[in-house]
C-alpha cells in the first residue's frame, strides 16, 4: 500500500480492539497488519479464550460486529451465517423450524463462569469440540458445508459451498474447524442442519463396576437401535477440594441420586422409541441392572445439563478433555475413578476430567496414559496462576513439521492467534 | 479426443528412463518393476478412458518403507509420480504423465486388523470398497460409503477422492467414515494421521488428505469406521407425470423431517433405456421415476414409507410400488443400477457427467439439460442422486464424428456451469482430476485457487505427486472432456455405474 493509499485508508489500527463490520473491512485490517507485522488474537464474545495458550497481542479483532444470519434454506438443510454470529440466535431460527445443530453445540460459559454463554459460530467451528451426539452423527467439522474467511496476507478466500456433496477441490472446511483461529479470519460459515427428532427419552443404568460399564458402552456402539448419546456419571471422589455438585445438577424425578449412573438416549417417534428401548433391554441385558427412565421433559433437560460441563460449573481448577479409542475406556475410567472428579461422554470415548492440583504432576500423569493409550488430550482449562510447563495439546513431531507448512500456505508471518494451539504455530 | 494441456514435459527424465529403471529396483523387487511397453500398457488409462499414456515406468511397491524410498528419490531426481489405486476413477486423477513414475498400490491388498471392539477396520489401501463389508458382514457391520464401482475401487482410491454412493444422504461420504491414515509425503516423510479415536488434535490434516486427488500424499494405510447393519430396508418406487412432482416430492421428503437411506430419481429417456435393457419392469407413464429407500428399526421404516408414499400422493404421483421383501426391493434398484450400461446400448458414445446442485433446483436443471440437448440436437438421460442433488446426465453422441464431440463437451461443460450458476458444485463425487480442472475458475477465483495451490506448494515444493490434475494449468476456464465411453468400451464395463 502507498502512502497515498494508507492516508486514504478507512482502517485505523489506533484502538487495542478492532471491530469491522464487513468482510472488506476484515480483509483490509489484516492488509494492513500484514504489512506491518502485527499479530492479532481473533475474538468472538470470549468464551472459548480459556482454551489454549494465552495470546499477549497488542492488538485484538473482534468479530461481534460480523453478525446475522445470510441465508437459511430450510428444505435444503443448511442455515448461512456470518462467523460472529451467536450461537443461541442460529438455534433460535432453527428451533423455530423444527431443525438443530445435530452436533449439540457444547455451552462452555458454565464452566467459565457459570452462566450460559455459547459464544459465536465461529469461535465454535475454530474449535471442533462437538457435543454427547458426536459418535453418532460426526464432529462439528462434518456439519460445515463451506466457509468464506480471510487468509494471513488480506485474502478473501472460500471452500466448499451450500450443497453436501462437492468435492471441488480441497476440502478446506474440514481443516479451518480445529485450528483455532490460526489459518485464517472466519467471516462466513455455511452449516448443514438437520430435522429435529420428534421425541426422546433417557434410560438410566445404575452400575459402579467400571467392567459393566464398559460393556454396556460396548453394546451400545455395537447396537444397530440407534442410541444418540451415552454418558457415564460417576460419584464423585470425597476430596474436600472438589466441590460435590452431581446431585444437585442432576436432580430429577426419576433419577436415583444414589451412587454412579450410566445414561443412554433414544430418539425418534413414540412408536420407533418404544421398539428400540425392548429390544435394547434384551441386547444390555437390562433386567440384570437397576434402571429408571426419564420421559422427554427430563430427558432434553438431562443432556443439556452433560452436554454443557455443568458439573464443573463455575470451577476455579483445571478441566482436562481427552479422547480414547472406546476399547481404552475400561483402563481409563479405572485409572480416574475415585481419584478425580470426570465423566464420560460419547459413549466411551469423551472424557472430561478436573484436576486440583497446581503443579504439573498429576496432569502429566494423566497425559502420559492418554497418549500411551493411543488418545489425545487437551488443557482447556488452567486454574488461576498456573503455568503448566508443558503442551496443552498433544501432537507428534512429524504431523508438527505439516501443521507449520500448512499454517505457512495461510498465514506466513503468524500473525493470526500465535501459539494459542501450539507454541511454534 | 480432445487436446489437453499437460506439466511441461522433462526431457532429461525420459532420457534416463534405464537407469531410473534400475534405481528403482534398488528399492523394491525386480519384478515390481514394469518398464517394457506391453508391461506398462495396461496402466495407461483410467475410468476416464478417453484419455491414454503410457507412463516413463510404473512401480509396484510392497510396503510404506518401499512408498517412502520411492518418492524420497523421485523427489531428489525431480521425476513426477502418479499414485493409482484401482484405477476406476471417472475423473482422470491417475492418467500417466509420460515422463511420471506410476505408482501402482496394488499390492497393499491385505486387511491388517479387524478391530470390532473399537468399530474399525485398519486396512491397506489396494483392498476394495466392498472387500471391507465382506471382512466384517459375518457379524453384521458394513463399510458404509458405497461407490457404484465398489467392487473394485480401492479404499486408498475412495480416501484420495472421498467418494461417495448412494447412501451418502444419510451416512456421508469417506470422509465422514474414516478415522485415520498412514501416508508418504512427497519428501519420503511417513505419517499418521488420526487413528482410532474420534477426531483428532491439531489441523485436521484427515479431512485435507480426504479428497485431495493423489495431491498431498501417498495413502499407504486407512482405518475406516464400520457401521451395524440396520435391522430393516425397504424401498419405495414412485412414479410421476411431470418432472416438477418429482422433484416438488424430494423437497417435501427432506422438509417433512425424512433422511432417507437414498433417494434416486431417473427420468423418462433414462427409464425407457434402462427398462429395455434390464427388464425391471418401471412404469411407462412416468416423466420421472423415484427410488426411495428407507432404513432402521422395522415399525420406523414401515411407518417412514408411509409418509413417503402420502407425500408422493400429494405431489401427484401416479404409480407407487413399495417392497415387501429384499427381492422386491433389489429388483426396484436393477434398472437404475443398469442406467450406464442401457446408455451404451444407445448410442455409440456417452459423456458421463457428475454435478451437485440445491435439491430445490432439480425440475429447474433438468429443464435446463432438456433445452441444451434440443439445442446441440444431442439425446441426454438423467439419473440423479436426488436426495444429495447429485445429477448423473449421460450424454450420447457418435465419437467418430468430430462435430458431435465437440458439440458434447460444450454441452457438459454448459451443464457444469449452469450446476455452479444454481448454487451447486462442478463435482459431486467422481473428482475434478483432468476431466473438470479448466471449469475450477467456474467455482473460484484466482485467491481462492492460489490458496489450495499454497497448501499444494507447501507440502510438494517442486509439484511432482500427480501434477496437471485438479488446478487449470492456465489458470483459465477453457471446456475439456468428460468420461467417454466409446462403443461400450468402457474401462470397466462389467461395474455397474449410477
Amino acid at each position: 500500500m502507498s502512502t497515498e493509499e494508507k492516508k486514504n485508508s478507512q482502517i485505523s489500527l489506533d484502538s487495542e480492539i478492532l471491530s469491522p463490520s464487513t468482510e472488506n473491512e476484515v480483509s483490509e485490517i489484516v492488509r494492513e497488519i500484514y504489512s506491518k507485522q502485527l499479530p492479532i488474537e481473533i475474538t468472538g464474545t470470549g468464551t472459548k479464550k480459556s482454551f489454549g495458550y494465552n495470546l499477549q497481542t497488542a492488538k485484538k479483532l473482534s468479530l461481534s460486529k460480523l453478525s446475522g444470519i445470510i441465508d437459511y434454506k430450510k428444505e435444503e438443510l443448511y442455515i448461512k451465517v456470518k462467523a460472529g454470529t451467536l450461537i443461541q440466535d442460529i438455534e433460535k431460527i432453527l428451533d423455530e423450524n423444527n431443525q438443530e445443530l445435530a452436533f449439540e453445540p457444547i455451552d462452555f460459559g458454565y464452566m467459565i463462569n457459570g452462566q450460559s454463554n455459547k459464544g459465536t459460530i465461529g469461535g465454535y467451528v475454530a474449535c471442533n469440540f462437538a457435543g454427547s451426539r458426536r459418535f453418532k452423527v460426526g464432529s462439528v467439522r462434518d456439519h460445515i458445508l463451506g466457509f468464506k474467511g480471510v487468509n494471513g496476507k488480506g485474502d478473501i478466500i472460500k471452500s466448499g459451498g451450500t450443497v453436501v456433496k462437492n468435492v471441488t477441490g480441497y476440502d478446506l472446511s474440514k481443516l479451518i474447524s480445529g485450528s483455532f483461529g490460526t489459518l485464517v479470519v472466519l467471516t462466513e460459515i455455511t452449516l448443514k442442519v438437520s430435522p429435529k427428532k420428534q421425541s426422546q427419552i433417557t434410560v438410566i443404568v445404575y452400575s459402579d463396576e467400571i467392567k459393566k460399564i464398559s460393556n454396556l458402552f460396548d453394546k451400545i456402539l455395537s447396537s444397530s437401535n440407534e442410541v444418540s448419546a451415552a454418558t457415564f456419571i460417576p460419584e464423585e471422589p470425597s476430596h474436600k477440594n472438589y466441590e460435590h455438585t452431581k446431585n444437585k445438577i442432576f436432580k430429577f424425578n426419576d433419577l436415583d441420586q444414589e451412587g454412579s449412573f450410566l445414561a443412554f438416549r433414544i430418539e425418534g417417534d413414540k412408536r420407533s422409541i418404544d421398539e428400540r428401548f425392548k429390544e435394547l433391554k434384551i441386547e444390555l441385558d437390562l433386567s440384570n441392572f437397576k434402571s429408571s427412565i426419564l420421559d422427554v421433559h427430563q430427558s432434553i433437560p438431562f443432556w443439556k445439563k452433560v452436554n454443557n460441563l455443568e458439573l464443573f460449573s463455575g470451577t476455579k481448577n483445571n478441566i482436562l478433555r481427552a479422547v480414547m479409542p472406546p476399547a481404552k475406556c475400561e483402563a481409563f475410567n479405572k485409572f480416574l475413578n475415585k481419584n478425580y472428579k470426570y465423566y464420560i461422554d460419547w459413549c466411551g470415548s469423551l472424557f472430561w476430567i478436573e484436576v486440583i492440583d497446581k503443579d504439573d504432576e498429576k496432569i502429566n500423569k494423566i497425559k502420559k496414559f492418554v497418549v500411551e493409550n493411543s488418545g489425545y488430550l487437551t488443557i482447556i482449562k488452567k486454574s488461576e496462576n498456573f503455568d503448566f510447563q508443558d503442551t496443552l495439546f498433544t501432537i507428534d513431531n512429524t504431523r508438527l513439521m505439516i501443521s507449520k507448512k500448512i499454517k505457512e500456505s495461510f498465514d506466513p508471518k503468524k500473525l493470526f492467534n500465535p501459539g494459542r494451539m501450539y507454541r511454534e504455530l | 479426443m480432445t487436446e489437453l494441456a499437460l506439466p511441461k514435459i522433462d526431457k532429461k527424465t525420459i532420457s534416463r528412463k534405464d537407469q531410473i529403471v534400475s534405481h528403482l529396483k534398488k528399492f523394491t523387487k525386480d519384478e515390481n518393476v514394469l518398464s517394457e511397453n506391453e508391461e506398462i500398457k495396461p496402466y495407461e488409462t483410467d475410468g476416464l478412458a478417453a484419455y491414454k499414456q503410457t507412463p516413463l515406468a510404473v512401480v509396484l511397491p510392497e510396503n510404506t518403507k518401499e512408498v517412502s524410498e520411492i518418492l524420497k528419490f523421485c523427489n531428489q531426481e525431480n521425476i513426477k509420480v502418479i499414485p493409482r489405486g484401482a484405477g476406476t476413477g471417472l475423473s482422470g486423477g491417475a492418467l500417466p504423465l509420460q515422463d511420471a513414475i506410476l505408482l501402482g498400490l496394488g499390492k497393499f491388498n491385505k486387511i491388517l486388523e479387524i478391530d470390532f471392539e473399537n468399530k474399525c477396520v485398519v486396512t491397506q489401501p489396494g483392498v476394495t470398497n466392498l472387500g471391507i463389508t465382506h471382512a466384517v458382514q459375518h457379524k453384521g457391520y458394513y463399510y458404509a460409503p458405497d461407490p457404484s464401482s465398489q467392487l473394485a475401487c480401492s479404499i486408498g482410491g475412495n480416501v484420495a477422492e472421498n467418494s461417495g454412493g448412494v447412501h451418502s444422504l444419510k451416512y456421508g461420504t469417506t470422509t465422514n467414515n474414516i478415522l485415520g491414515v498412514e501416508m508418504v509425503m512427497m519428501d519420503g516423510t511417513i505419517t499418521r494421521i488420526g487413528g482410532k479415536t474420534l477426531d483428532q488434535e491439531g489441523y485436521d490434516l484427515l479431512g485435507l488428505v480426504c479428497g485431495s486427488e493423489g495431491l498431498l500424499g501417498v495413502i499407504t494405510e486407512v482405518t475406516v469406521k464400520i457401521l451395524r447393519k440396520p435391522q430393516s430396508v425397504r424401498a419405495a418406487l414412485i412414479g410421476f407425470p411431470t418432472v416438477e412432482d418429482g422433484g416438488n416430492c424430494v423437497s417435501d421428503i427432506i422438509s417433512s423431517g425424512i433422511v432417507p437411506a437414498g433417494m434416486e430419481m431417473m427420468d423418462k429417456a433414462l427409464i425407457d433405456a434402462t427398462d429395455k435393457f434390464s427388464k425391471a419392469g418401471y412404469p411407462k407413464d412416468a416423466e420421472v421415476l423415484m427410488i426411495v429407500e428407507l432404513d432402521g428399526t422395522k415399525s420406523e421404516v414401515d411407518g417412514l414409507l408411509n409418509k413417503v408414499s402420502e407425500i408422493a400422493k400429494k405431489n401427484n404421483s401416479n404409480s407407487m410400488k413399495l417392497s415387501n421383501n429384499e427381492k422386491e426391493r433389489l429388483a426396484f434398484w436393477s434398472g437404475r443400477k443398469a442406467a450406464f450400461p442401457a446408455c451404451g446400448a444407445m448410442a455409440p458414445d456417452y459423456y458421463c457427467m457428475d454435478g451437485s446442485i440445491p435439491r430445490g433446483k432439480l425440475s429447474l436443471i433438468l429443464k435446463e439439460i432438456n433445452e441444451l440437448s434440443k439445442k446441440y440436437n444431442l439425446a441426454v438421460a438423467n439419473a440423479f442422486h436426488a436426495g444429495d442433488g447429485n445429477l448423473h446426465p449421460l450424454i450420447m453422441f457418435d465419437g467418430s464424428d468430430k462435430e458431435q464431440l465437440r458439440k458434447t463437451e460444450e454441452f457438459g461443460a454448459e451443464i457444469l456451469k449452469a450446476c455452479v450458476k444454481h448454487g451447486g458444485a462442478l463435482t459431486g463425487e467422481h473428482g475434478v482430476g483432468i476431466e473438470k480442472r479448466e471449469l475450477m475458475c467456474e467455482s473460484f477465483n484466482n485467491d481462492d485457487i492460489q490458496q489450495q495451490l499454497n497448501i499444494k506448494n507447501s507440502l510438494d515444493e517442486k509439484n511432482l505427486l500427480n501434477p496437471g490434475k485438479v488446478y487449470p494449468i492456465l489458470r483459465k476456464c477453457a471446456e475439456e472432456g468428460r468420461v467417454h465411453v466409446h462403443r461400450g468400451e468402457e474401462k470397466f464395463p462389467d461395474l455397474p455405474r449410477f
